[in-house]
């Protein structure tokens, strides 16, 4: 019987097919406006999500804003590494520099920090190695450099047991890192870099005397909070219980905060659409009124024949629902290519993508609004007296 | 013989304006099974009333009717539509088909409407479609037949339920003189082959070729013999 009606309900839709594509047209454009709004902002917001995570979500980060004139050792940054909570600790200072390989010059940023750095960001290295703990402790002159640095100044990424000046002091390239394919990490910092152990940084340097930065990691990513905590208090105690010495930063917080933002934009842009689904939803039930009007007489003709209101009501509400759940898969691929679309726009900068969840939420809610708007004209369909439905001339 | 249909003072009143018509009076008739009877009134007679009440379209306001044994008395609206579906075939002088089927998918319809499966309904369409020579045009929408074919076409809808009666409102009367004869020897053929059948016409010499005539004036019922 339904299978009937469906059938029933695709020939009635079929003979008029101008106005079943402008009755679906509130459905469709509904759905385009949810699905794609959705879409693009979870895309977008996962984008940069991911880039912050790339940079490590198991991240913490500590400026010492007032060092009460007892500044931090970088003995000191071992201590709080003892901790349970925390793994490793690096400390970080960066400086602009000349570097030169012959008669080739660049600018260069370089970046003073430990061994331990390169597991806290989660560096790769393309060629050769990191620096070591023996390093920052013999303070030996020797460079890991960018992917960018090595090509700008080599003109290869192969770069290791080279020799290149920086500043004018002769550094030995240990390594060189992949290519930095995240946007984010290459605006934080430029992409021509060298890392150099902390030590040698503080003797170029006249700015870096102490440890002013630095980055620790927690033995867990699950157990962020924890570490937050455990650096809070051992910096408090360090400077004397003044929560204005330092400046604590937990990069996971970030990321909770991307996805309440997330969260919030959807359900609102969310909303907005199911208004339009709604006043497509009005427009079905508008021509469902006047199509059962207009078919009163065969509505006549099929209770003579025995069709029950049941039935009656059966086929105008599969009618209601053909047509806006036709609408909302039209709707959907529609959307699909509008994202596509904006993909090939953002020209690889953001990967747009067709947020499942959100299609469910169209279909659901096209269902829905189908059935809520067509019951009312099947009803009036349903009720219509035989006798004077038969006698009906439109 | 067993009757197929026994009224039994049925009245049935309208309401106009605050005046009260009555449109049958007291009205009882008794059809046998097999019995070709045509019922002949002008208009305003009540003769409409009388088939959309034999027709179980509206019930009676007052009396009893008995259909193939079956008393149809203050049935729900969905009792009173499977009877029309399975014991009542319609013949309208409109014809009265959807326009949007073909010949096939209308005569369909009742079965659909019984729940008959398909290989089931394919094969009733095409014997009640042979039955009234139509089975090579079942692809057509009654648009592209004549009157006479689209009259026939309903007739094969009427029969396809194999129903206990036939009811015919005036099913010549959109018809030129030849279509409606060859129509009328139709409905002898269906006769013969031991249907019952209700005709109801204004036209005297339609009634007359029934086995039985019944005239219907200001809602009562005379039978009318040897005519």
């Amino acid at each position: 019987m339904i299978l009937q009606s469906v059938k029933m309900a695709l020939e009635a839709i079929g003979s008029n097919k101008i106005r079943s594509f402008l009755t679906m047209l509130g459905i469709i454009i509904g759905v385009i406006a949810l699905v794609v709004l959705v879409s693009l902002v979870s895309s977008a917001t996962t984008t940069i999500t991911d880039e912050v995570a790339s940079l490590g979500t198991n991240l913490l980060y500590v400026s010492v804003l007032d060092d009460k004139g007892s500044p931090l050792r970088l003995e000191e940054l071992d201590t709080f590494a003892e901790h349970d909570e925390i793994a490793s600790v690096a400390p970080f200072a960066q400086f602009a520099a000349t570097a030169k390989n012959g008669y080739t010059e660049k600018n260069c940023t370089i970046y003073g920090t430990s061994a331990a750095f390169e597991g806290i960001r989660g560096l790769k290295l393309e060629h050769g190695r990191f620096l070591r703990t023996v390093d920052v402790d013999s303070s030996s002159y020797v460079a890991v450099l960018t992917h960018d640095a090595a090509t700008d100044l080599f003109g290869r990424t192969d770069a290791v047991g080279e020799k290149l000046s920086l500043n004018g002091r002769r550094f030995l390239v240990i390594g060189v890192l992949e290519e930095e394919k995240n946007n984010m990490s290459a605006m934080l910092g430029g992409s021509v870099a060298a890392y150099v152990p902390y030590t040698v940084a503080m003797r170029m340097s006249d700015a870096i005397s102490n440890v002013t930065t630095f980055y620790a990691s927690a033995t867990n990513t699950t157990t962020m909070e924890y570490a937050e905590e455990a650096m809070h208090a051992m910096l408090l105690r360090r400077f004397r219980q003044d929560e204005d010495a330092f400046f604590l930063f937990n990069q996971s917080a970030v990321m909770d905060a991307m996805d309440t933002i997330n969260d919030i934009l959807s359900y609102v842009l969310g909303s907005i659409a199911a208004i339009s689904l709604l006043v497509g939803g009005i427009g079905i039930m508008n021509i469902m009124l006047v199509s059962v009007t207009e078919r009163t007489k065969e509505i006549g003709i099929r209770k003579a024949i025995g069709a029950s209101r049941g039935s009656i009501m059966m086929q105008f509400l599969i009618e209601a629902l053909v047509i806006s759940l036709v609408g909302c898969v039209i709707g959907i691929v529609a959307s699909w290519l509008l994202i596509e679309l904006a993909t090939a726009l953002a020209d690889g900068v953001i990967v747009f993508r067709l947020s499942p969840g959100v299609v469910g939420v169209a279909v659901a809610f096209s269902s829905a609004i189908g059935l809520l708007f067509g019951l009312y004209p099947a009803n009036k369909a349903a009720k219509k007296h035989p006798i004077e439905a038969l006698r009906y001339e439109g | 013989m067993d009757a197929m249909i026994q009224l039994r003072d049925i009245s049935k009143i309208y309401h106009v304006g605050g005046q009260e018509v009555r449109a049958l009076d007291k009205a009882s008739l008794t059809i046998q099974k097999g019995e070709f009877v045509s019922i002949i009134g002008p208009s305003g007679s009540g003769k409409s009333t009388l088939m959309n009440i034999m027709g179980c379209l509206d019930v009676a306001d007052s009396g009893e009717y008995i259909l193939d044994g079956q008393s149809i008395e203050q049935y729900s609206e969905l009792e009173l539509a499977r009877i029309r579906n399975r014991k009542i075939g319609f013949v309208f002088q409109g014809f009265n088909l959807l326009p949007r089927l073909t010949a096939e998918a209308n005569v369909e319809l009742p079965l659909i409407y019984q729940r008959v499966p398909l290989a089931e309904r394919r094969k009733r369409v095409q014997e009640a479609l042979e039955r009234v020579e139509l089975y090579d045009r079942r692809k057509h929408k009654p648009a592209e037949l004549s009157g006479g074919q689209q009259q026939r076409v309903v007739i094969a809808r009427a029969l396809v339920t194999r129903p206990s009666l036939l009811l015919a409102d005036e099913p010549t009367g959109n018809l030129d003189s030849k279509t409606g004869e060859d129509i009328m020897r139709l409905f002898h053929e269906l006769h013969q082959s031991g249907n019952t059948i209700v005709l109801i016409t204004h036209d005297s010499s339609v009634a007359a070729q029934a086995q039985r005539q019944v005239r219907i004036l200001d809602g009562h019922v005379y039978e009318e013999e040897g005519a």
